[in-house]
């Protein structure tokens, strides 16, 4: 059993409440991402778990049992750091054997374990090098196989990807989720890319400023943001904020951008919106639902046309830039329908993708 | 869930605990600064009881029914005042600040020619010299002072303080260009090409350059040739005889003793003001003092 | 590319001038020198060596600087270790004034230091003594006695020298990554643990230079020894320095003194070669 809860957990330092009452629960298996800003807590919480940090207040429980003042090597947890943190006097094999031999096992169930590991992340050519003597990737691996190793009730995961260039990073993302679905352990990992995020993890949890913003599946995250901060920190390029108002005339309500543009709301949302008329809020669209006008569109009210400011080719799509009322835009479009930087082109929204938000609480309404 | 039963059966126990070990770090704490206590009364011991005496009359340091750790008898300077008026005290410490100066002058001068040389230029047989400088500062004055007195007394500077001049730089000379050929390696190479460009040549480079940028490593290259310099023993020991040319350590261990009679009062007087110099600039200069020292070791 | 090697020759000139004359030369000089005769007009060979080596007081003076060199180094390294830990362990505003306080001892002139221990030694006065009658016990004659005049030269040295290997301790303390010691502890390592696996191991090469370079300091240490004790009592407290200066400077046999300061040069090259083997593989670890 290794489930991982939190409860009311606060962090101070001196003064500064960096983790303010968050509670969580993690069920067995689950792969957790705390993902958010420089700051927002994330490496504080996951800390409070190892047993590095103190709590300040609330409790943390791994696999149902208490362990606010069990050291780090009582809670029967494993952790892969952003520096690799391997002993550097040591070698591969001893590097992920210290924590077993430390235990007492015997030496055929840590030679057993070790080869083990080291066939499931290929590394067992490595067994006797030092750890100057390898890349970076292979220092990655070499860090998540001492972990595995151990056997830990959960995995604990803080930025292990941020030392890395880009393209190894992807393939290590990989390496991640095979890892995760062979070897099934409970996993926190911590990270403020959010791309990182959506493709490793079961459910998300957004955090900012110490407190959590919005917890769920990936899809929800997506689809379903709670807060502007979510809805802006989720999805790349973010989605765009648009002052807005919110008019109703004979036809239904409309949203009104900027002087010449006025989108319809979609009848599925018009029920949810209809108490809000015309008050003045802020319009999400993301990128991705703002694109060329097609064919099998459905409304034509949803077109409209918009002075290019900047273009980006990115091969399979074109990145349009423009501007409404004042506030850039971004549209994703078929690279063959782009026109040029300064020039018109008419673009279609997909208004039931849009999103509105209170402009004093951030909340998605 | 079935956490949440469990959640609510344990809350209580854990504000007891979790009071238990901040507690034992507490312990920890206070028993670090115990044993960190102890010692430093054992380190100041000899300071404190040399200021002690330096403060108390002939009389009570004669005296030896009272207890020698305090001063008894009410503070005086009267010892202060007897080194500096009625011995050769004064003498000693000029020569002292003389010898000083020029050795630390000399001292830079070869050090940070030769270390920039060292450091940033590569020439044939560069890094032999290197590990030859190394060497030669891990052998002892105590080695080279038999044979220095015949060549010391064969350029005639046999009981003078120039000659002390002469060779104290063998002392402060091989470790100051270390401690500084690993100050100008660690200036980056792009700040010689940005210089090549705006057209400086070697010696400006050093000069406005390398010298500004390397001054933390100066300073404390500095500190050390002053602090080896002002407490060198040996040499003065071998070579030097009359009082007027004698420097502080030799000086006053040796020199303030009148007739058979050992004046303590007045012996600590002078060895503490014989100590101040280095004492202060420690004071104010603790960080470089130190830098120095380490440069050593941790720069490889 | 020449006239730069060129230039490059001539800044190291002075250095180079310096240690060539003053320091090759006269260590060579010092060969010659003690193979001649004491009013040095007959080369005399190795005549000088047999003669010391003939002498027990010169096996005492052998044996005295050893224990003296070795057991010095010992608590000065032990002392180093430990309180570099004490004040590693302290919240990091309050460090900087204990380094402050416990690296008095180094900083004040070692000829000055021994002046003022002797006055605590004093036979009549000692400060020391006053506590122990006062405690009741016995008065300990610190410098008449031989094996307590040789307690005391050692005590000075350890005194003196510990602060040393408290800074360059801290130093090296200070750059292990605290992210091992946490890895360690989440591996379940206890503090001792840690010490052995992860901080001796990263600590290795430093112990093993700053120990090198102590015992080559200690070994021909000068000062203590000549100020408090002149070599005495019945020379049992002399180390090769104040016994080359005795025979060499005060006895006048420039040669016999030569001889007696070449026998620390085996030693002294032996732990100047780990040394150098010590600093280039710390070099290459860090860079």
């Amino acid at each position: 059993m290794a489930e991982v809860s939190l409860r009311n957990v606060v962090k101070r330092f001196d003064d500064v409440d960096v983790v303010r009452n968050i509670s969580l629960d993690i069920p067995d298996n689950e792969f957790v991402v705390l993902v958010g800003p420089s700051g927002c807590g994330k490496s504080t919480t996951l800390r409070m778990i190892a047993g590095l940090e103190e709590i300040t207040a609330g409790d943390i429980y791994i696999g149902g049992e208490v362990v606010n003042d069990l050291p780090p090597k009582d809670r029967d947890i494993a952790m892969v750091f952003q520096n690799y943190a391997l002993y550097p006097h040591m070698s591969v094999f001893e590097n992920m054997s210290f924590g077993l031999k430390l235990r007492k096992f015997p030496k055929e169930e840590i030679r057993k374990r070790v080869d083990h590991a080291a066939r499931i992340l290929d590394i067992t050519e490595l067994l006797d090098r030092k750890p100057k003597a390898l890349s970076g990737g292979q220092r990655q691996r070499v860090a998540m196989g001492r972990a595995i190793v151990r056997n830990p009730k959960v995995f604990l995961f803080d930025e292990p990807l941020s030392n890395l260039d880009a393209k190894l990073r992807v393939q290590m993302r990989t390496e991640i989720k095979r890892v995760h679905q062979m070897v099934k352990t409970t996993t926190v990992y911590v990270t403020h890319d959010q791309v990182e995020a959506m493709t490793l993890a079961d459910r998300v949890v957004v955090m900012n400023g110490g407190v959590i913003e919005q917890i769920a599946t990936p899809q929800d995250l997506y689809h379903h943001p709670k807060t502007r901060f979510v809805a802006g920190f989720i999805g790349s390029p973010a989605m765009n904020f648009l002052r807005c108002r919110l008019e109703q005339n004979g036809s239904g309500l409309r949203v009104r951008l900027s002087d010449a543009i006025s989108l319809p709301v979609p009848a599925s949302q018009s029920a949810r919106f209809q108490a809000l008329a015309g008050k003045e809020l802020i319009f999400g669209l993301r990128p991705e639902h703002i694109t060329e006008p097609r064919r099998n569109d459905r409304d034509k009210q949803c077109e409209f046309a918009a002075t290019l400011d900047v273009v980006e080719p990115m091969g399979m799509e074109t990145m349009v830039y423009f501007t409404v009322d004042g506030q850039e835009v971004c549209g994703r479009v078929d690279p063959d329908s782009a026109t040029g930087p300064g020039e018109a082109m008419g673009l279609y929204a997909d208004m039931d993708r849009m999103h509105l938000i209170d402009p004093q609480s951030g909340a998605v309404l | 869930m079935s956490t949440a039963a469990a959640v609510a059966a344990r809350a209580p126990q854990s504000r007891g605990v979790r009071a238990s070990l901040s507690r034992n770090r507490r312990w920890a704490l206070i028993t670090s600064y115990v044993f960190l206590v102890i010692f430093a009364i054992f380190f100041l011991i000899p300071p404190y009881y040399m200021v002690v005496t330096a403060l108390k009359s002939d009389a009570e340091v004669a005296h030896m029914a009272t207890n020698p750790w305090i001063v008894a008898d009410g503070f005086t300077l009267d010892q202060f005042k007897i080194l500096l008026t009625q011995t050769d005290f004064l003498i000693f410490f000029k020569n002292t600040i003389i010898v000083t100066v020029s050795v630390v002058a000399i001292t830079m001068v070869v050090s940070v020619l030769a270390a920039f040389s060292l450091g940033r230029m590569k020439f044939w047989g560069s890094s032999i010299l290197a590990t030859g400088i190394f060497l030669t500062y891990l052998v002892p004055d105590t080695l080279l002072f038999i044979p220095l007195f015949q060549i010391v007394k064969a350029v005639g500077l046999l009981n003078s303080y120039w000659g002390m001049i002469l060779v104290y730089p063998t002392l402060t000379v091989p470790f100051c260009t270390w401690i500084m050929i690993g100050y100008f390696q660690s200036i980056p190479k792009e700040l010689d090409e940005a210089a090549l460009i705006d057209g400086a040549g070697h010696m400006q480079m050093l000069t406005k350059i390398f010298i500004p940028v390397a001054l933390p490593g100066i300073i404390a290259a500095m500190i050390f040739a002053f602090t080896v310099s002002w407490a060198a023993f040996v040499y003065p020991m071998a070579f030097l005889y009359s009082a007027d040319q004698q420097v502080l350590t030799v000086g006053t261990v040796t020199s303030l003793i009148r007739g058979d009679v050992y004046k303590w009062g007045m012996l600590m007087a002078g060895a503490l003001v014989a100590a101040a110099p280095p004492l202060v600039i420690y004071a104010f200069l603790m960080d470089y003092y130190i830098a120095g020292l380490t440069a050593g070791a941790t720069k490889g | 590319m020449r006239r730069r090697s060129t230039i490059a020759f001539l800044m190291c000139l002075p250095l180079i001038v310096i240690i060539t004359s003053l320091v090759l030369y006269p260590a060579c000089y010092s060969i010659y020198l003690s193979m001649l005769n004491k009013s040095q007009t007959r080369f005399i060979g190795l005549g000088n060596f047999s003669f010391l080596l003939s002498r027990d007081v010169f096996w005492m003076v052998m044996e005295q600087t050893a224990i003296f060199a070795l057991s010095a180094v010992f608590f000065k390294a032990m002392i180093g270790l430990i309180t570099a830990h004490l004040i590693n362990n302290l919240p990091v505003k309050g460090q900087r004034k204990w380094r402050g306080m416990l690296l008095v001892p180094w900083v004040i002139p070692l000829a000055l230091s021994s002046l003022g221990w002797w006055w605590l030694f004093d036979p009549t006065h000692s400060a020391f003594n006053y506590i122990l009658s006062s405690l009741g016990f016995e008065e300990v004659p610190w410098l008449s006695s031989p094996y307590w005049a040789r307690f005391s030269v050692i005590l000075v040295n350890v005194w003196y020298g510990a602060p040393f290997f408290l800074i360059m301790y801290l130093a090296a303390l200070k750059s292990v990554p605290e992210q091992l010691y946490e890895a360690a502890s989440i591996d379940g390592a206890s503090a001792w643990q840690k010490f052995v696996h992860i901080t001796l191991p990263m600590m290795r090469n430093i112990i093993a230079i700053t120990v090198l370079f102590s015992l080559i300091v200690t070994f021909a240490n000068f000062d203590i020894v000549q100020i408090m004790t002149a070599g005495g009592p019945r020379n049992m407290t002399h180390v090769f320095a104040t016994y080359s200066f005795m025979l060499g400077i005060r006895s006048g046999d420039l040669p016999l003194g030569a001889a007696t300061s070449l026998f620390m040069f085996p030693i002294l090259a032996f732990a100047a070669i780990f040394i150098l083997r010590g600093v280039r593989k710390r070099g290459r670890e860090i860079g």
